[in-house]
């Protein structure tokens, strides 16, 4: 136990360096911008003195290492400057909006796990069979597919041809009411309340936006089981547990599905970086009020503070689902002690 | 290990080297598809814009939103223009910004991961800790970022696209540099006298190269679908100029009202380019690599 303890602590004590040169790599991207930082911060249309009132606000009149200081201290303060367009502190624009973006991501990553996984352990258990070529056709389509053109062609045939899914305008249709704030995951909250038809709303909002994503993130988690299953599968552990005679089922689940969902579960940590991308794009194609959506007007409309947060933002998330992924590891393989991995 | 085949080979290495690629083509029709499909790309790239029926900018009001017809193959869109022509003039660019995103980052990469994987040290220690950084973001993300940065322009979308795509290329050059420095041809190139910066120019990183090019073409695909989706949000490339990634976008307006024309043929395009360099990755792969023959 003592030894898990130590471990643990050692995986954390990791991630500084990474946060640390996160940290780094987003203060230089906020003074790398051509000409003078002070006018782009204070907006189109800001004059002289708002613009030297930027530069002394964000410390530009100072040294770099000065200027590195002022600005992990603001950091650690949470304060990620201001926003131009709302006119908020982009952290709080950030919190607000966080909920519908990982609703969307979680929700798109459940439902291709739920099908990728099954589909690369049929492939696995039977090569060469359509399941096999299912697989295969799916993984080679599934990297090429630009998301943001399968989330317009699932509009023309879901919303324009049939009519099955409501129009791509965001989270809840205005016939509803927002479920009252708990978690600021629509689907939670409604459960929460009680509320079965904003529930329902919500999911018919939620279905094409997450199968867009899911399409895109089906591929790398599909081949990953494939491939992991069928050298589980070819290894001694199974060959001494077929020749103890257990059911075919038993060695399925048990032996070869827990063993090859190990570097599933490494993949997946890819694929949620890949999703955080991809995610912009989809909250474009489905109006999405999330942090992409956010992101994506901050670039157009010039509001630095807003973009550089967002980027700090998601590389933080990416470094804590690493985090938790790889201590989900350690406890589902008593076997990995982080040790052998520098 | 000692087949003959091994030992054969070296006695006439092009000429064995081309019937390997002959050998692979025949037994690998893919393959075959995806060089033609490559060859496809690079016609049209370079001669789209004589190929192209009508003017990609000049609208027309009389023809706004046609679907598609014996005049206008892919129809036209909301200003009149003609998405066929269009399309065929955007695989220029959009070939041109992965090219040389691609380009750079194999540059930068490969000298970045040589010098790190030849003469380890500190240096290596920097450059690992600097490429798990980039890593750390994810990498879309990392690419708005930059283009915030620097600027919104074209350039500045292929210097982004490069700069996301270097650790690829320096990890695994470095990777195959380190195993090869100590091996036996780098050695005995440094005893025949070669400086250290020959040996591991001329001997050591041409034999990195074989799985690098399995890597670019993967890459080249992954390029152009980063490249198309900064351009869907609006970075990078301006409208009027023809490109799949902003057709795409400006065709997601029209798709709520039917107009299915116009995103969807630029998409396909865009998917005909990311699917032939996957596959000609795969391909390259089985020529590069003779272990993974059937």
């Amino acid at each position: 136990m003592k030894n898990r303890f130590i471990a643990v602590s050692q995986r954390v004590a990791q991630t500084i360096p990474v946060v640390v040169g996160v940290v780094v790599i987003s203060f230089l991207l906020t003074r790398a911008l051509p000409g003078d930082p002070a006018v782009f911060f204070a907006g189109v249309a800001a004059d002289e003195a708002s613009i030297e009132q930027v530069r002394v606000a964000l410390g530009l009149d100072k040294s770099l290492p000065q200027q590195f200081l002022i600005y992990v201290g603001d950091l650690l303060r949470g304060d990620l400057g201001q926003s131009l367009s709302s006119g908020q502190p982009v952290l709080s624009d950030l919190a607000s909006r966080l909920p519908a973006s990982l609703e969307l991501t979680l929700f798109a990553l459940v439902i291709s796990c739920l099908i990728a996984i099954p589909l690369g352990v049929l492939a696995a258990t039977r090569p060469g069979s359509w399941v096999d070529h299912v697989c295969r056709v799916l993984v080679t389509a599934g990297v090429s597919l630009p998301t943001f053109f399968t989330g317009v062609v699932l509009i023309y045939f879901f919303y324009y041809l049939t009519g099955w899914a409501p129009a791509p305008l965001g989270r809840l249709d205005f016939l509803y009411i927002e479920p009252e704030h708990v978690t600021g995951f629509y689907l939670i909250d409604s459960l929460i309340a009680n509320d079965m038809q904003t529930f329902a709303g919500t999911l018919k909002q939620l279905i094409l936006p997450a199968a867009t994503l899911s399409l895109f993130t089906l591929a790398p988690i599909a081949r990953m089981t494939r491939s992991a299953m069928i050298s589980a599968l070819s290894s001694d552990y199974i060959r001494t547990a077929r020749a103890a005679g257990l059911a075919n089922g038993t060695i399925l689940r048990t032996y070869a599905l827990r063993n090859a969902l190990l570097p599933v579960i490494t993949t997946l940590g890819m694929v949620f970086s890949f999703s955080l991308g991809a995610n912009v794009l989809v909250e474009r194609v489905f109006a999405w009020p999330g942090i992409g959506s956010y992101a994506v007007d901050a670039l157009i409309g010039s509001d630095y503070a807003a973009v550089q947060g967002f980027v700090l933002a998601m590389a933080l998330l990416f470094v804590l689902v690493n985090l938790i992924i790889d201590l989900v590891y350690s406890l589902i393989d008593p076997r990995i002690g982080f040790t052998t991995n520098e | 290990m000692n087949s003959t085949v091994t030992l054969t080979e070296p006695v006439q290495p092009s000429q064995s080297a081309l019937q390997h690629i002959i050998y692979v083509m025949r037994e690998n029709p893919v393959t075959l598809v995806s060089f033609m499909m490559l060859a496809v790309l690079v016609v049209i790239a370079v001669a789209g814009h004589w190929l192209a029926p009508f003017d990609p900018l000049a609208s027309d009001s009389s023809a706004v939103l046609q679907p598609p017809s014996t005049t206008h193959w892919f129809g036209t869109d909301n200003v009149g223009r003609d998405v066929f022509s269009r399309v065929l003039v955007a695989t220029r660019l959009d070939l041109q910004i992965s090219v040389m995103a691609v380009s750079l980052s194999f540059v930068i990469g490969s000298l970045l991961g040589a010098v790190a994987g030849y003469w380890g040290g500190w240096l290596d220690v920097c450059l690992s800790r600097i490429l798990d950084t980039i890593m750390a973001f994810p990498l879309f993300v990392l690419a708005m970022g930059i283009v915030a940065a620097l600027g919104n322009t074209v350039e500045n979308i292929i210097y982004a696209t490069a700069i996301i795509n270097i650790p690829f290329y320096a990890r695994l050059i470095r990777a195959e540099v380190n195993i090869r420095r100590d091996s036996g041809f780098a050695v005995s190139a440094r005893l025949s006298g070669n400086s250290e910066i020959r040996v591991l120019a001329f001997h050591v990183f041409p034999n990195t190269l074989p799985p690098v090019m399995v890597q670019l073409s993967l890459n080249l695909g992954w390029a152009i679908l980063n490249a198309a989706g900064l351009s869907f949000i609006g970075l990078g490339v301006r409208p009027p100029t023809p490109e799949w990634g902003i057709m795409v976008a400006e065709g997601s307006q029209y798709i709520v009202s039917g107009e299915w024309w116009m995103a969807v043929f630029p998409g396909l395009a865009l998917m005909f380019a990311v699917f032939t360099f996957n596959l000609l990755g795969d391909g390259l792969r089985d020529i590069v690599d003779p272990r993974t023959r059937k």
